[in-house]
């Protein structure tokens, strides 16, 4: 592999927060002409360094050296003028502003001072024109951003973040919500910006995707430098090994589960004809008592949809939901909640706990909306269930009066989970329950799915990892573009997963 | 391009409707000095929305209008019975409003505070004031003053504007050039569009935020200049309210609540049809005045319906 | 952490000593000035005083508390204040009679219920703005503000309705066992609230509505329905405080009743230390908070300063709290506490 010449050096960075330690002593190289793939768990570091890479943050320590002159990045303007351009997996396109202006913000032509001085919008929408087609983009530059498709809107904003002459260009993130089509054509661009010369620093965490386009790794673990290596010479294990701190055990399989044969218990919940215009296009699906149904699907294939849905977290626009056999009102959360359903959603810190109120209170939440306001669960009886039940999952905290956001996020997660044990479902929808949570934590949790299931519960488990998904389920659903790709019963490998997927399509 | 000029089309309609409605309801409604009028004494609201359309561009308000209208006129006043030339009155009235605004914007921006609270406070401060230089109305009997009070600016044949109403028609033509061509008046929609977006950007979030609530106060020392000229007195109870008469203006020109979307035009035209509604009521002489501020709450009501009903399609449409 | 620093980190211990403070200079001023005596039948004082012209504010600021609690705002009270002023004035209306012998129009009760019935359709029409119609709770409040006062004055046609009914002035001047009628009112409100937050859920529900209020959705609380009562209460709120205040004026003033109250009411729930962010809320807080702001009051009465100091004072006591509760503005004036050698290195 040649060496292309260094673009930039960061050595020896740190950065610290009020009780965490985000960076300790990170070394990163980037070179012109390659792809860099920043890779970490959760938690590693990557959003830090990127921030500090692009002047957000300033570095307790360490350098940072472009083409060869020390640099510090006062802010991302400043950052920007000094050639280092990034997309944040927060950025987005401002959707009230054309694609012209958002490409030309901060940087319009103006006319010359005879002629008024003001903003000239003929050479700037040129502009814009010139760097899409330059990127093989072809838009029309006058129309609001607002009104772009997700992917498009993503290849502009790579296309501004390039428009300064950047020399390094920072993706974080940038095929999260990107369907696999859309992915070839960010990565024709990118292929194209690196053949140009630019120095690209990759953030993902789809394993594959940083075989199929970068040329180094980089590791972090916990705010520190593992190491840099060749992606040929560094395969998905090592890879892996490097990240988690240690050789993966090869999945174990999960305590022992009885499961009733399919088809001779009555679904617990069932839905014929769900949908949502725009989000979720018209399937059945059933939950039966006792049983793991996986959800399986790329991203973007409609899972946290339906998973909502099934919730009446958000409206229906057609669907029959029968449970136990008969019709049922199912119009608001406090409606499933009442007909014995759970949803552990996606995102925790959005919709999962209220950062503010104890552990306790975050526990008894459900159980207390369902009981309404007419009976009370007075204090002693609050703490004896939450104790119970933090010591039944394993929650670590000091005490359950503790405010929840000072627990981690895996202990978060169990006191979610805990919430809805308390009101004993019959129907649990998990939704990436272990996002963000480490190895050992995410054991614990998925042993603690499989002991619901041999309670009774129905569970519908939705994972990215289709691996978890295939190790958990008795039953298999697999979702693509937002609709029911089929389903697959329990034995069922990824690769069995991967086909319906493809063939559907 | 033209769903985005629908909300400016429906205000301007509005604004027609009205006129013809008054025109075929009553005589001499449609004589050129009644409109004229609408601009004259509606003047310094109108210089004041302008600023504050730009607050709301950026997704933040400012409460504080009115009350630095009446301590505008108040310093005036005591300046200019004190003895000082009209126009370094001025002078330190508008340095002192801009002053004021940045202020605010400096609070709200640096410590991250809510615009509605700081803004609140600064009306309370502002009126304060008024009424620790007197609670009593204080007469202007400055000559330069008097005359620019009697000027006309003839327009047409026997119609005529005031100073403040040109001042007015300057300032809303000024707001719309630093809206559409100027980098400033771009990142105001930017940030109104998204502020973390933007900072991400690298556009000048930090800057902007306290400009634009400097331009809100300078506008409103402005629209003190021109009501100083209109009342020629001060007094701490001017202006009381005039903030909400602002805002409803605002919005009834088509700017969302939420920033990021709107025209100076429009609320020239929101103005217009405060004033209209004004005019409307007084033709018909048997409803008390008491009703304007009912029309007015209604049109609000209705806009800000209208506002969620076309922000809720746009989101499911992207 | 030893006692003292425990009591510092209590909720109310700002609040509590702030008002503390207040009375001491009120009282170094004005040696009588905390003097409590018995006269014609009733506690009579500065403190009495005080507390007696607190009550409408302190009944006010309860609503408003709940309502921020929330994540809300409700700047239409004194509109509110207005129009139940307004309804119970007209509906007792009569005459000025030279025997003092008064009938009203309607019986007490039944203008005193229309009155409060009427603040309430108020609040639970801001609630349903807000719940159902989606709008940011201060526009949708804004509305009500703009509207609702023009229409108290097209029911009073501007002019002041002078009640002659003296058994309404009970309200605002009466003494029940020595102690003013308004401030049992306000106590008794306090005491149900209390009641109803500390034998049920509602509080529990209020703060996750207010702390996240999505998180809380999905848990499964009403939130829709929880809001509308709180907005619906606060109108509630308004109105008795409106009963009050015209009482206590024996007349209805659509102009001038309720003028500049929310601002009160507001500043009186960021003093005693709620949020304006939502989430976590003190009752106890809020009355001392409204106590704070009449004490101030009196206190600028009693000093000989002129009273249009009030408003300067009140904008300052505004800016300081709002400083105080800003994250950013704590760690600028931490920094050099924490590091003092920061500036060498």
């Amino acid at each position: 592999m040649n060496d292309n010449a260094i673009v930039l050096t960061a050595r020896d960075i740190s950065r610290a927060f009020p009780g965490v330690q985000a960076l300790a002593g990170v070394e990163l190289t980037l070179r012109a002409g390659e792809v860099h793939a920043l890779m970490g768990q959760n938690g590693a570091g990557k959003s830090t360094l990127i921030k500090v890479l692009t002047g957000l943050y300033a570095p307790d320590t360490g350098s940072i050296e472009l083409l060869g002159q020390a640099v510090t990045p006062r802010s991302p303007l400043h950052a920007q003028e000094l050639g280092i351009s990034a997309v944040h997996q927060e950025s987005h396109l401002l959707p009230n502003l054309s694609v012209a202006e958002n490409i030309c913000a901060g940087r319009y032509p103006h006319r010359p001072w005879l002629r008024g001085g003001g903003i000239d919008w003929r050479e700037t929408h040129r502009r814009a024109r010139e760097l899409l087609a330059g990127l093989g983009i072809d838009l029309d530059v006058t129309q609001l951003a607002g009104g772009l498709p997700a992917a498009l809107q993503q290849l502009a904003t790579v296309a501004r973040a390039v428009s300064t002459d950047a020399r390094v260009l920072i993706l974080d993130e940038p095929t999260s919500s990107l369907d696999a089509d859309e992915v070839k054509a960010l990565f024709a661009l990118i292929r194209r910006l690196r053949d140009k010369g630019v120095a690209i620093l990759f953030v993902t965490h789809f394993l594959d995707q940083v075989y199929e386009i970068c040329d180094r790794i980089t590791v972090l673990r916990n705010g520190r430098f593992v190491g840099e290596y060749p992606c040929a010479r560094l395969d998905t294990h090592g890879l892996i090994a490097a990240m988690v701190g240690r050789e993966l055990v090869s999945a174990e399989r999960p305590a022992a589960h009885e499961v009733a044969a399919s088809g001779s218990t009555p679904a617990v919940l069932a839905a014929k004809n769900i949908a949502r215009r725009g989000q979720l296009k018209p399937m059945d699906i059933e939950l039966r008592a006792g049983e793991v149904l996986g959800l399986a699907g790329l991203l973007g294939s409609g899972r946290t949809e339906l998973a909502r849905l099934l919730f009446a977290l958000d409206a229906r626009d057609s669907g029959d939901i029968t449970v136990d056999g008969k019709p049922a009102k199912l119009e608001q959360p406090a409606d499933a909640l009442r007909l014995g359903l759970g949803f552990c959603p996606e995102d925790r810190k959005e919709s999962g706990i209220v950062a503010e109120l104890s552990v306790r209170e975050n526990i008894v939440l459900a159980l207390q909306a369902r009981m309404g306001l007419g009976s009370f669960l007075k204090p002693a009886e609050q703490r004896a269930l939450a104790e119970k039940l933090v010591a039944a999952l394993g929650v670590k905290t000091a005490s359950i009066e503790t405010p929840i956001a000072q627990l981690s996020g895996g202990n978060q997660q169990k006191a979610i989970i805990a919430r809805w044990l308390a009101t004993h479902p019959r129907v649990l929808i998990l939704d990436e329950p272990t996002r963000g949570i480490d190895i050992a934590a995410k054991q614990e949790l998925m042993n603690e799915v499989l002991e619901l299931a041999n309670g009774g519960t129905a569970v519908l488990f939705i994972s990215a990892e289709i691996e978890e998904v295939v190790r958990l389920s008795d039953r298999i659903m697999v979702l693509r573009d937002r609709a029911k790709a089929g389903e697959l019963p329990r034995g069922a490998d990824e690769d069995a997963v991967f086909s319906m997927i493809a063939s559907h399509s | 391009m033209n769903r985005r000029l629908l909300p400016l089309a429906v205000t301007m309609l509005l604004f027609v409707g009205m006129a013809v409605f008054g025109a075929i309801r009553y005589d001499g409604f449609l004589s050129p000095q009644v409109f004229l009028n609408l601009l004259i004494d509606n003047a310094f609201l109108c210089v004041v929305a302008v600023g504050m359309t730009f607050v709301i561009l950026s997704g933040g308000i400012d409460l504080s209008v009115g009350a630095v209208i009446a301590l505008t006129t108040m310093i005036s006043a005591a300046l200019l019975n004190a003895g000082w030339n009209p126009f370094a009155a001025m002078a330190v009235v508008l340095l002192f409003g801009a002053l004021f605004g940045a202020a605010q914007g400096f609070l709200i921006q640096r410590f991250a505070l809510a615009p509605f609270i700081v803004t609140l406070a600064g009306m309370f401060l502002a009126r304060g004031c008024c009424y620790l230089i007197s609670t009593e109305s204080i007469p202007i009997n400055d000559a330069t003053y008097a005359s620019i009070a009697q000027a006309r600016i003839p327009v047409g044949l026997d119609a005529s504007l005031t100073v403040g109403a040109l001042i007015a028609l300057l300032v809303v033509a000024a707001g719309m050039r630093i809206a559409h061509a100027t980098e400033f008046g771009r990142t105001v929609y930017a940030i109104g569009g998204g502020e973390s977006s933007a900072r991400l950007m690298g556009l000048p979030v930090s800057t902007t935020k306290i400009g634009v609530y400097l331009l809100s106060g300078l506008c409103a020392a402005l629209g003190g200049v021109v009501m100083t000229f209109y009342m020629l007195s001060g007094y701490s109870l001017h202006a009381v309210g005039l903030e909400l008469d602002a805002i409803a203006a605002v919005v009834i020109g088509g700017t969302l609540l939420a920033g990021g979307v709107g025209y100076v035009a429009g609320t020239l035209f929101g103005v217009l049809i405060l004033g209209i509604i004004q005019t409307l009521i007084a033709f018909d002489g048997t409803l008390s005045s008491w009703w304007t501020r009912i029309v007015v709450g209604a049109l609000l009501l209705l806009f800000c319906l209208l506002q969620r009903l076309f922000e809720g399609r746009t989101r499911r449409t992207a | 952490m030893n006692r003292a620093q425990r009591l510092a980190r209590h909720a109310l211990f700002w609040p509590a000593t702030t008002l503390a403070l207040l009375l001491l200079v009120c009282a170094l001023f004005n040696p009588s000035f905390l003097g409590i005596a018995w006269q014609n039948g009733h506690l009579y004082g500065n403190l009495v005083d005080i507390l007696n012209r607190a009550a409408p504010l302190m009944i006010v600021s309860m609503g408003m508390t709940l309502v921020i609690a929330v994540r809300g705002l409700d700047i239409s009270v004194g509109a509110v204040v207005a129009i139940a002023a307004t309804v119970a004035a007209l509906m007792i209306g009569g005459s000025f009679s030279a025997s003092g012998d008064v009938a009203s129009r309607f019986p007490l009760w039944i203008a005193l219920v229309t009155a409060l019935g009427v603040a309430a359709a108020c609040g639970m029409w801001n609630g349903l703005l807000v719940v159902k119609a989606g709008m940011q709770p201060i526009v949708a409040t804004l509305i009500l503000m703009v509207a609702g006062r023009g229409i108290a004055q097209l029911l009073t046609g501007g002019q002041i309705i002078t009640v002659y009914y003296a058994p309404f002035y009970a309200l605002g001047n009466g003494f029940l066992l020595g102690i003013p009628v308004a401030l049992w009112i306000a106590a008794a409100l306090w005491g149900l609230l209390h009641l109803v937050l500390s034998r049920s859920a509602l509080g529990l529900f209020i703060r996750a509505i207010g702390g996240n209020p999505e998180a809380a959705r999905v848990a499964g609380v009403r939130s829709s329905a929880i809001t509308l009562c709180v907005y619906t209460f606060c109108g509630l709120a308004a109105g008795v405080a409106g009963l009050i205040i015209s009482s206590n004026v024996k007349s209805a003033d659509a102009n001038n009743a309720g003028q500049l109250l929310e601002l009160d009411a507001i500043l009186a729930v960021t003093l005693g230390g709620t949020a304006l962010t939502g989430g976590r809320f003190t009752l106890a807080g809020t009355v001392i908070g409204a106590l704070i702001i009449q004490t101030l009051t009196s206190m600028i009465y009693s000093l000989g300063v002129p009273p249009e100091v009030n408003l300067v004072v009140k904008a300052a006591l505004v800016f300081a709290v709002m400083l105080l509760q800003s994250a950013e503005f704590r760690a600028l004036v931490m920094r050099p506490v924490r590091n003092p050698r920061a500036g060498a290195a």
